[in-house]
């Protein structure tokens, strides 16, 4: 049985592949990881205003206060070479390259042009197989008109892409108004991949010190919806590889995604909760699924039941938006409002 | 020809360069100015740089300088290269190990920025005071009076050193020298290497101890023999002048520049001759170039070796034409035939036969006093007078002992050649360091000279810096600031308002000002004597939002680069374009380490500038009627108004002898007088929102934020605008209450607004204190204030102290300083004044709290409407316990004192009186208050009393109300300097209360390691990360079993750090609180820094506990561990400041090593202190 598939135009093991999470900040982890069956790594992220902040906030701590006062005119000593996070981000490339044979994609999230893009070049140099550029903002300007902010983007990958040799894939949200439209500019750019969809990290609010704080949420398997629908409407109508992000947790999870066209299905919340190992066990289920459903291949299976090939392609569109609604039944009494919200039964 | 190979630095590096070349070890210890040699031996040590053997110095700071001291003399004795660099106080502590080093013929030499010593108040400024207190220790003094000079005399008194055996003390000035930038011609390590005898140095290492082959040094002598043996040494000190002059004679050979044991420049034939050592030189120099051009027959000798004193040479050094001679001193020696240089010439004159010569000495440039060729000119003039003045004083006007000379300020000679620039920058907004930019940039690109000096204010928060760049076709000399400048650049609008900025500006010149307002709109903006001398002197006048420009591209407050473009615009030094492609390349080669964004956004500024810059068309006419600010605030005291207010107005220089204070006594209270306005915006209170949790005014610190309840009718007549509300605590039903800002000497640190727990319900970035722009609330809240001022203050009876929102409505006595925005020591000294301030002595250990408590012109320590307060001194850095012992000591002498003689009048002053008063326990403010009313009793009899002892009663009796002794100082001086002295005080069982301010690091001389420097955090001595743990302290007075010991964190837990204070002081015995301060050396964002303290007490890094013997007599445990169990790890902590965050960019194994120990660090402490506090306790009784 063959379950390799390609991505990147590289040859993976499996279309088993970790996505960029904290796991991936240590070299035994993704040791583990590839000895666990990964296809391939993606990197921890490298956040755009980590890059910018920790160079302002450096600046600001060495400057603050200096020549203002004669006993007093510095406050540190300054070395005369700096490892910031983005050497150490290169470092760590380097490492993991030289620890595991699969292939190794370092990760930025940003959302502007700006000169950080020149470190997709230095990330090059490190040894990664790719890049995945993460496009992620939260556009709170009223005034900011759509087509903006997919300019933006659009100009940040083009600069990436133009960059780097190595293949760049485009980590996306799902929130545009015409998600196969934004897919298609970003596809004659020739960018290599798209990594549908980024999960946002949603603000939570506590009622009692009334402070919004970050809230990271593990998804769930049905978190798959989403990516599913749009590799399936996707699939087939792009250059570049699809891969498919968020909810994958089980073989099943990964076989919907191939079905639909996914080149690879990526994991991150599954091995935070369950582990690194949790890569061998959906192995095993993906070959034995496979062999009960007397597949040869992940490639047989990709996109058989994309939108292209699907018995009803309308399946993906509204009206089963329609179908849903009126097939709904109402949960048990166990789910039931009353009890939920902590009411006398 | 050797080629030149030019390079502008200041005097500190040109030395350090050449001694960590010449050495294996280097012992040192921070003190202003000398530190920045020790720290650069550090850095380039940590970076690996080999000295000239290829081998990186050991670089070690000791815990004083008599540490480092007696750790050179070990060095030496092992016989190793060694130096230090040091000044002042420092060297003082040195001298010991100095006769020591001397007696034994050991080669070394110490490098000293020679600094004025404390005496009546402490400078850190330059003079000769401390190197002639060593004149008598055996060392030789090679002095140096240019940062040519410094660099060169570095390698010769190495050299000399080690060939004569004779240990030398190079010094040179300290900041006229140490902190001056000039360009000079580097050594190479081919010259060091050519000087420098390695058969020497074998010979030094020869001599060294060793079990190889044992001897003995360092023995007891007898009467039988001490004096002769004393008297061994003579030839090694007669052979010294002749070495050293062929050592600078070899030094010529190979460098071209020639020095002369005594150095005579001016006219051959001259018949007035100044004799001087130090930079005045230089300024000596020109002036006499300058003077023989008028005709005039004069000269300058400039002393170079001063010990051991060449007579022979000396008198051989003076034109054979010279009739009059006038020795100048840079010290002072009370009460002698004359200053010690004086002395020495006359000496010399007269062994040589030339006692027939005219000499006068004279003082001159104490603390780094100006001393100017207007000065010089006078002297000689004086010498040309039929009877000279004997021991005058020059640059000063003393109308007490009629001993100054007159001279003339207009006088300048600054040659047409030579450009001059004066900056006014704010502190920390980037002046200075673009001004040191542009001195490398001309100095190291162009043909030209250039020079950099630097004023700084003594405020650490929003002080002034004023820097002088000189720049010409020649190696310039000129060692005073410029008075006749032809550029002016004001950086900060608000500084025309308060002085007279445009007073050095030359006619024709160049004004740029940094200004929120267009080329239009400026002119009617600018007080009336700006304008008159825009006009008047004809000045070109250009205008910048640099502050915008600076905001737009990022670079915050940082003006910087945009006001470093408009100079080379304007100025024409060099041509615009080339300017601004050397400020870029500049940029590129300073920020590059630094990150893309740092240079992109430098960049962005010098883009942006030259269109923001504008030139003004000056009117015909004055527009504007406003003339300079007050620097005080009318109404002040006269003594405050006159002397204080000329200080603040920089024109302290002005002041009379008589107009000071004889014995270094100054009144407190002073800095309510000097109205700074320095915040952008201040705290506005919502009455409405507010709890009345007082936490406020509790972490204000620079007490700005007041709190006062009172009753209805005290509110008549209140401002419109004045806030009132209904007092909650339920003690103080009926009562008002109001939270009000101080709106001009608010420093806008914010930090207020970050401790505020209470939100608007409806909008919840609202809080009960919120931060908003001050000039248009600053009339309003100035009537506020004034009003709130007159309000009542609650009598001290009625305040429940041991609740933060009650206390806090205790007048500080220690409001307005000029720490740091921010600052976190000061809380804790307010609040020591506010429960104790009105009857304590206070001792305070030099350093941060030193300089912002007593610094002049004015300070925050204050009095009360009774006028009691806080009395202070200051006695040195590493003996303030000892200090602060002895006011003890004599307190409780003059209260066993009183007691007897109340005793011996109790019958006459009446048995029930006298018994009341002794018997008073006097432990809270209502038996204060009795007690006091007691004593008022006592005086009214005494006074009227005919008993002859009633007289020494009378002047004893306030002893009889109780008395505390606060001992306070920062960790310096506590874990390091002052430690062996703390311990003995402490341990002496007397009622003293000691506050130790940690803030980790020495911060007032800019955050060198100290002992309580954390493991991981990268300071100054520890650029690699300090690898040791944190000295435990509080352990080690616990160990004592008898002292009170707390560890608190006012931003941790606010009430455990007022419960400390309360029983520190209630103990009767010794008393240690060490309290966690967080300090701009920590690298932080100082508006939430009570959020660093809360992590490090959540992480266990900074325990919380209270160590009370007194629990003990009720069979308690005496230690009571305030922290609860670390909750976050303590990296999570570290990465909240760049101290620790630091040494992950510079050294990242290191630093992750660093931090795993210190997590190891904070499990065991925790596990000892959980097990300390929760050990059974037998009940003793």
């Amino acid at each position: 049985m063959d379950i390799s598939t390609t991505y990147l135009h590289k040859t993976l093991r499996s279309p088993l592949v970790v996505s960029a999470n904290p796991l991936t900040e240590h070299i035994d982890n993704i040791k583990r990881m590839e000895d666990a069956g990964a296809g391939a790594v993606v990197l921890y992220s490298l956040f755009e205003e980590q890059l910018r902040q920790e160079q302002y906030n450096l600046h600001y701590h060495l400057t603050h206060g200096t020549e203002s006062y004669a006993e007093a005119l510095t406050y540190f000593p300054e070395p005369i070479h700096y490892h910031t996070t983005s050497d150490a981000y290169l470092e760590h490339i380097h490492k993991a390259k030289e620890a595991v044979s699969i292939p190794i994609i370092a990760s930025l999230n940003g959302s502007t042009a700006g000169g950080w893009t020149k470190f997709a070049q230095n990330i090059e140099q490190a040894g990664a197989d790719g890049l995945e550029l993460n496009l992620y903002s939260v556009p709170t300007d009223p005034s900011l008109r759509p087509e903006e902010i997919e300019g933006g983007y659009l100009v940040t990958a083009r600069i990436v892409k133009d960059a780097v040799k190595i293949p760049v894939a485009i980590k996306l949200s799902p929130f545009f108004t015409n998600v196969g439209y934004f897919a298609h500019q970003l596809d004659q750019l020739n960018v290599d991949a798209l990594v549908l969809f980024n999960r946002f990290y949603q603000p939570d609010i506590d009622i009692e010190t009334r402070d919004v704080y970050p809230n990271l949420i593990l998804s769930t398997s049905h978190d798959l919806r989403l990516p599913l629908r749009w590799i399936a409407i996707l699939h087939g109508r792009l250059k570049g590889d699809l891969a498919a992000t968020s909810g994958i947790h089980t073989a099943e999870d990964v076989v919907k995604m191939i079905m639909v066209g996914a080149n690879v299905t990526m994991m991150a919340s599954a091995l935070l909760r369950h582990g690194i190992d949790h890569l061998q066990l959906v192995e095993k289920n993906l070959r034995q699924w496979m062999e009960e459903h007397e597949y040869e291949s992940v490639s047989q299976m990709r996109g058989s039941l994309s939108q292209q090939h699907s018995e009803d392609p309308s399946s993906f569109e509204r009206a089963q938006y329609m179908r849903a609604l009126t097939t709904f039944k109402m949960p048990t009494q166990s789910y039931s409002g009353e009890a939920f919200w902590g009411l006398p039964e | 020809m050797r080629e030149a190979n030019f390079l502008t630095l200041d005097g500190n590096e040109a030395v350090a360069r050449v001694a960590f070349k010449l050495n294996e070890v280097i012992a040192i210890y921070p003190i202003t100015p000398s530190s920045a040699m020790g720290e650069w031996a550090d850095e380039w040590a940590a970076n690996g740089q080999p000295n000239l053997w290829n081998t990186v110095p050991t670089v070690i700071e000791m815990q004083s300088e008599a540490g480092a001291a007696g750790a050179i003399h070990g060095a030496l004795q092992a016989g190793s290269l060694t130096t230090t660099f040091t000044a002042s106080q420092g060297l003082l502590l040195m001298i010991p190990n100095m006769y020591k080093i001397a007696g034994e013929l050991t080669s070394t030499v110490f490098h000293v920025a020679a600094r004025s010593l404390a005496a009546q108040g402490l400078s850190i400024y330059g003079d000769h005071s401390d190197v002639m207190a060593t004149r008598t220790t055996g060392f030789a003094l090679l002095s140096s009076g240019s940062v040519q000079e410094a660099h060169d005399f570095a390698l010769i008194a190495q050299a000399a050193a080690l060939e004569t055996r004779v240990p030398f003390l190079h010094f040179f000035d300290g900041f006229r020298t140490s902190h001056e930038i000039n360009k000079i011609d580097l050594l190479t390590e081919g010259d060091l290497r050519a000087m420098i005898d390695d058969t020497l140095v074998l010979q030094h290492r020869a001599r060294a101890l060793s079990p190889d082959r044992p001897v003995l040094r360092g023995t007891a002598q007898n009467p039988d023999v001490y004096f002769q043996a004393r008297e061994t040494v003579n030839p090694y000190y007669a052979a010294c002048p002749d070495i050293v002059q062929e050592q600078m004679d070899r030094f010529a050979a190979l460098t071209g520049r020639e020095y002369k044991l005594f150095e005579y420049h001016g006219a051959p034939d001259a018949t007035r001759v100044i004799v001087l050592m130090g930079s005045g030189d230089e300024a000596a120099h020109e002036t006499v170039d300058y003077l023989m051009a008028q005709g005039e027959k004069v000269g300058v000798l400039k002393v170079r070796l001063y010990r051991p004193f060449d007579v022979e040479r000396f008198a051989a050094a003076l034109p054979a034409s010279v009739e009059s001679l006038a020795v100048l001193d840079r010290t002072k020696e009370p009460g002698s035939a004359g200053e010690p240089l004086y002395v020495d010439v006359v000496t010399a004159l007269y062994e040589t036969g030339h006692s027939n010569l005219t000499v006068v000495g004279g003082r001159y440039g104490l603390s780094s006093k100006e001393f100017t060729p207007a000065m010089i000119k006078a002297v000689f003039d004086n010498l040309a007078q039929s009877k000279p003045k004997r021991h005058f004083t020059i640059g000063i006007n003393d109308d007490v002992s009629e001993s100054s000379l007159t001279y003339d300020p207009s006088f300048s000679i600054e040659s047409e050649s030579v450009t001059r620039a004066v900056f006014y920058g704010l502190g920390s907004d980037g002046t200075v360091g673009a001004n040191k930019n542009t001195i490398k940039i001309i100095g190291e690109s162009t043909d030209n000279y250039a020079q950099g000096y630097f004023f700084y204010d003594s405020k650490k928060s929003g002080s002034i810096t004023i820097s002088y760049l000189r720049f010409g076709p020649n190696p310039i000399r000129s060692t005073y600031q410029i008075t006749q400048a032809n550029f002016i650049a004001c950086h900060h609008v608000s500084f025309l308002e308060r002085y007279d900025v445009l007073a050095d500006a030359v006619s024709g010149g160049v004004f740029l000002l940094n200004a929120p307002y267009g080329p239009e709109a400026i002119w009617d903006r600018l007080p009336q004597p700006v304008q008159e001398a825009i006009i008047a002197k004809h000045l070109k006048f250009f205008v910048i939002n640099g502050s915008k420009v600076a905001r737009e591209s990022g670079m915050g407050q940082h003006i910087n680069t945009v006001m470093q473009v408009c100079f080379f615009a304007i100025s024409g030094v060099l041509p615009k374009d080339e300017a601004i492609d050397a400020i870029k390349h500049s940029i590129e080669k300073t920020y590059r380490k630094k990150g893309e964004e740092i240079v992109a956004m430098n960049l962005a500024a010098v883009d942006r500038t030259l269109e923001n810059l504008f030139e003004v068309s000056i009117p015909d006419h004055v527009t504007s009627q406003r003339g300079l600010t007050p620097p005080v605030v009318a109404g002040a005291p006269i003594f405050v108004q006159d002397v204080l207010g000329a200080m603040i107005a920089r024109r302290g220089d002005s002041l009379a002898v008589s107009q000071l204070p004889v014995d270094g006594t100054y009144p407190t209270g002073t800095s309510q007088y000097e109205k700074r306005n320095l915040a952008e915006e201040i705290p506005v209170w919502e009455s409405d929102i507010c709890i009345q949790c007082g936490k406020c005014a509790m972490v204000c610190p620079h007490a700005v934020i007041r709190i006062k309840t009172y009753e209805e009718p005290a509110l008549a007549g209140a401002p419109e605008t004045f806030k009132a509300t209904a007092a909650r605590d339920t003690e103080w039903k009926g009562f008002q209450y109001t939270i009000q800002v101080a709106p001009e000497d608010c420093t806008g640190c914010g930090i207020c607004v970050d401790i505020c727990p209470v939100k608007s319900k409806s909008a919840a970035n609202v809080k009960a204190i919120n931060m908003r722009p001050q000039p248009p609330l600053r009339e309003q809240e100035r009537a506020n204030w004034e009003f709130f001022t007159t309000l009542p203050e609650l009598d001290r009876r009625l305040i429940k102290t041991t609740s933060i929102r009650q206390q806090q409505v205790q007048q500080p006595l220690f409001e307005f300083s000029g720490a740091c925005l921010g600052c976190g020591e000061t809380p804790y000294l307010k609040l020591l004044s506010q429960l104790f301030g009105d009857r304590s002595l206070i001792a305070n250990a030099t350093g941060c709290s030193s300089i912002y408590g007593g610094n002049l012109p004015t300070t925050p320590w204050a009095k009360n409407t009774e006028g009691r307060g806080p009395a202070w001194s200051n006695s040195l850095f590493e003996d303030n316990a000892e200090f602060g012992l002895g006011m003890r000591v004599a307190l409780d002498k003059q209260t066993e004192y009183a007691t007897e003689l109340l005793k011996r009048m109790s019958s006459e002053l009446g048995d029930d009186l006298v018994t009341a008063l002794l018997t008073s326990e006097q432990k809270d403010e209502a038996d204060i208050y009795d007690q006091r009313e007691r004593v008022a009793l006592l005086k009214d009899k005494l006074a009227t009393s005919q008993n002859p002892e009633a007289r020494l009663l009378l002047a004893l009796a306030d002893v009889l109300v109780k008395k505390d002794v606060w001992i306070v100082g920062g960790d310096g001086w506590a874990y390091d300097i002052g430690f062996g002295g703390l311990d003995h005080v402490l341990a002496s069982g007397r009622n003293v209360n000691v506050l130790v301010m940690d803030t980790e690091v020495y911060s007032n001389t800019g955050g060198q390691m100290s002992k309580s420097t954390p493991r991981g955090a990268v300071a100054k001595f520890a650029s690699g990360g300090k690898t040791a743990p944190k000295k435990d302290l509080g352990l080690i007075a616990m160990s004592y079993g008898s002292i009170y010991v707390a560890r608190v964190a006012m931003g941790a837990k606010d009430e455990q750090t007022l419960r400390a204070f309360i029983e520190a002081e209630a103990f009767n015995g010794p008393s240690l609180i060490i309290a966690y301060s967080h300090c701009i050396a920590h690298g932080i964002n100082m508006t939430t820094a009570m959020k660093n303290q809360k992590a490090a007490v959540d992480s266990g890094q900074w325990l919380l506990y209270r160590y009370n013997p007194d629990r003990v007599e009720t069979g308690e445990n005496p230690l009571i561990l305030d922290s609860k169990a670390p909750k976050i790890p303590v990296k999570e902590y570290m990465e909240m400041e760049n101290r620790f965050k630091m040494l992950s960019f510079s050294k990242p194994t290191v630093a992750k090593e660093l931090a795993t120990l210190a997590q190891q660090d904070v499990d065991q402490r925790w596990a000892m202190y959980e097990y300390l506090a929760n050990r059974e306790w037998q009940n003793r009784k």
